[in-house]
């Protein structure tokens, strides 16, 4: 009887102090810690040191295959010399704004489409999304063949209407390469802003249209006072994206144009590409890709701001 | 009093039918069928049929022979009344399409499991463990999201040198995750979000670790969370280009997008029917896997943007 009374105060008295190794695996700081360490090792690894290390290859004049010194910042005055370097800003430049503004207007109107009730609802908003779900390169090059300088089948089918009597060398121009580029961008692009910007659509109360329907309102006062100031975060971050990656773009250019005719339609991108990787200059390549840093801060910085501004205007809930 | 409970029937059928015709027309019925054309189905048609025409165009080339394909006058290029197997056949038997397409789909379900299991664990912490700093920790990563890969493929070919990775699919499946994790962990923060925290305290209370909460309580619920991340970074991998055109140099080692572009443009006048074989071939597994989990794939996309 006395040992099984005493039992429980001798277990009792063996609850110890927490040691460091307890700590490590039920403290909640330490605990954090260990779920965070694979995703941290890869963004550590692969994405800040490389980022860290493409902006120190820009001081460098390293080679493929030849580890670089510090050169200072010759790399970045010879591209201030460099003609290209700048057309291939122009040409970024002109791409992003064209190719996003227009994205931007298309989608809205696309997704105020697809807010509608209508027979097949759901299997037009799945067909629209399609472009965005097949990779870029292989859509790239259907727009390859349908802008063809022979057989393509726009100057086919402009011809048989007797709109032009030549074919139109749609890539071969530079004029034409720019706009075919940006189409194909656009035409990638429409359907994420549509799909992101219906969802938003979605959100907003049927009732404020009732009102203001009552009250009288247009269709243009509708969309104008109701649907773009609820609209107006979900627009600043779909925008960002959609600037973001059609100013970083690669793929789409390489695939259709690699940057020609006369480098008409390079971009940053690709142009580093093809100083660093084709012709081995990786520091110059690097230069050239550091000095999208600057833009792409702007354009976050621009798209941040104008959310913030507008969460308080409408008060933190509306998110 | 007896027919009062049928009354009330009665009356609930009439709201409910009156807010289902109300639910189903909006206020559509103001306006007029002719209206509705032209302001609605002519722009709708128009748009959604240019978005589709390349995929149409990219078929019927993959199928159309070869003399039909660059005679124009003779043929309807619009149609083809014999169509052939013979790009598909050439693209399958004589080539190393198969390789191809088995080393994007290696690639692509490698580097999206390593940035699942990351990103589960990652969000799981950020969400439900609130260590110190997590905020700040989510924020980053949400910075890390918006770093794009043409800024970092120059340093990071050196850096797959030095590893020795370069020319390996292994590259790949390393360097992928730097684009997934930042965007499954954010649609895997938003899903978490949403796990009611009560049934984790339960199971504190029961003596379970954070382990076992994670893997018994929280995946469960949120699978239709992974479903989407899964799909949507499956779907990423197997569209980037990029790193893949940098890191992989021999042909056989090639993912479908990139040997596509270098291997199949060479001179010959009647590439082009092979050519759209090969990117319809190469499209189709994602817009089959696209159209079982159309629902998924749009919440990933949207949510990982409300966020």
């Amino acid at each position: 009887m006395a040992d099984i009374a005493l039992a429980p105060r001798r277990a009792k008295t063996e609850i110890r102090e927490a040691t460091a190794w307890d700590q490590l695996r039920h403290n909640k700081n330490w605990l954090g810690f260990w779920f965070m360490l694979p995703a941290m090792a890869f963004l550590i690894f692969f994405l800040a040191y490389p980022l860290g290390l493409g902006i120190w290859l820009s001081f460098t004049d390293a080679r493929i295959g030849r580890v670089g010194h510090y050169i200072g910042t010759e790399n970045y005055e010879w591209l201030w010399d460099d003609s290209i370097f700048w057309l291939s800003v122009f040409n970024t430049l002109i791409y992003t704004f064209i190719a996003s503004a227009i994205k931007f207007a298309v989608g809205l109107y696309l997704a105020l489409l697809l807010n509608e009730r209508m027979p097949f609802k759901a299997l037009l908003r799945a067909a629209v999304l399609i472009p965005f779900i097949v990779p870029t390169v292989l859509s790239a090059l259907a727009f390859w063949w349908i802008f063809d300088s022979q057989f393509s089948i726009i100057s086919w089918s402009l011809k048989q209407l007797g709109l032009i009597t030549q074919n139109i060398n749609f890539l071969g121009d530079s004029t034409w390469a720019r706009i075919c580029v940006i189409f194909a961008n656009i035409w990638r692009g429409v359907p994420f802003v549509a799909i992101t910007l219906l969802a938003g659509l979605q959100t907003v109360q049927p009732s404020l249209y009732e009102a203001a329907t009552l009250d009288g309102a247009s269709r243009w006062q509708m969309f104008r006072f109701i649907t773009y100031p609820l609209l107006t975060p979900i627009i600043a971050v779909v925008m960002t994206f959609s600037v973001l990656f059609t100013f970083t773009d690669f793929q789409l250019i390489w695939a259709m144009t690699r940057g020609g005719p006369v480098n008409a339609t390079h971009l940053m991108a690709t142009l580093s590409y093809q100083r660093a990787i084709i012709a081995g200059q990786l520091g110059e390549g690097a230069a050239i890709s550091s000095a999208m840093i600057p833009f792409l801060l702007a354009a976050i910085m621009v798209s941040w701001f104008g959310l913030q501004r507008r969460k308080w205007q409408q008060g933190e809930s509306n998110d | 009093m007896t027919d009062l409970p049928a009354q009330k029937a009665d009356l609930k059928s009439i709201l409910s039918t009156s807010a289902r015709v109300d639910n189903s027309e909006g206020m559509s019925y103001l306006q007029s069928v002719p209206r509705r054309i032209v302001t609605l189905y002519i722009p709708l048609s128009i748009i959604v049929i240019i978005l589709l025409f390349p995929f149409y165009w990219m078929g019927l080339t993959a199928i159309k022979p070869d003399d039909q394909l660059l005679d124009l006058d003779r043929y309807n290029p619009f149609w083809t009344w014999n169509p052939t197997l013979k790009h598909i056949h050439k693209l399958l038997f004589e080539s190393y399409y198969p390789h191809w397409l088995w080393n994007t789909m290696y690639v692509a379900v490698g580097a999206t499991v390593l940035s699942i299991i990351a990103s589960v664990l990652a969000a799981y912490a950020i969400v439900r463990l609130r260590y110190k700093g997590a905020n700040v920790v989510g924020g980053l990563i949400f910075l890390a999201y918006l770093v794009p890969p043409s800024i970092l493929f120059i340093p990071l070919a050196t850096v797959v040198f030095q590893y020795g990775l370069f020319d390996s699919p292994l590259a790949l499946i390393l360097t992928y995750p730097t684009i997934l994790i930042p965007f499954s962990t954010w649609l895997l923060m938003g899903y978490f979000k949403t796990i009611p925290f009560e049934l984790e305290e339960c199971a504190l209370i029961d003596g379970a670790s954070r382990w076992q909460i994670l893997i018994k309580i929280v995946l469960p619920l949120a699978i239709p969370g992974l479903i989407s991340a899964f799909i949507f970074c499956f779907t990423l991998c197997w569209n980037e280009f990029i790193y893949a055109l940098t890191f992989l140099q021999s042909t056989p080692n090639k993912t479908v997008p990139v040997a596509i572009v270098n291997e199949f443009v060479d001179g010959d006048i009647y590439r082009w029917g092979s050519l759209m074989a090969g990117a319809l071939c190469g499209s189709l597994p994602l817009v089959i896997l696209y159209a079982f989990f159309v629902e998924h794939y749009v919440s990933a996309m949207t949510g990982a943007v409300k966020e």
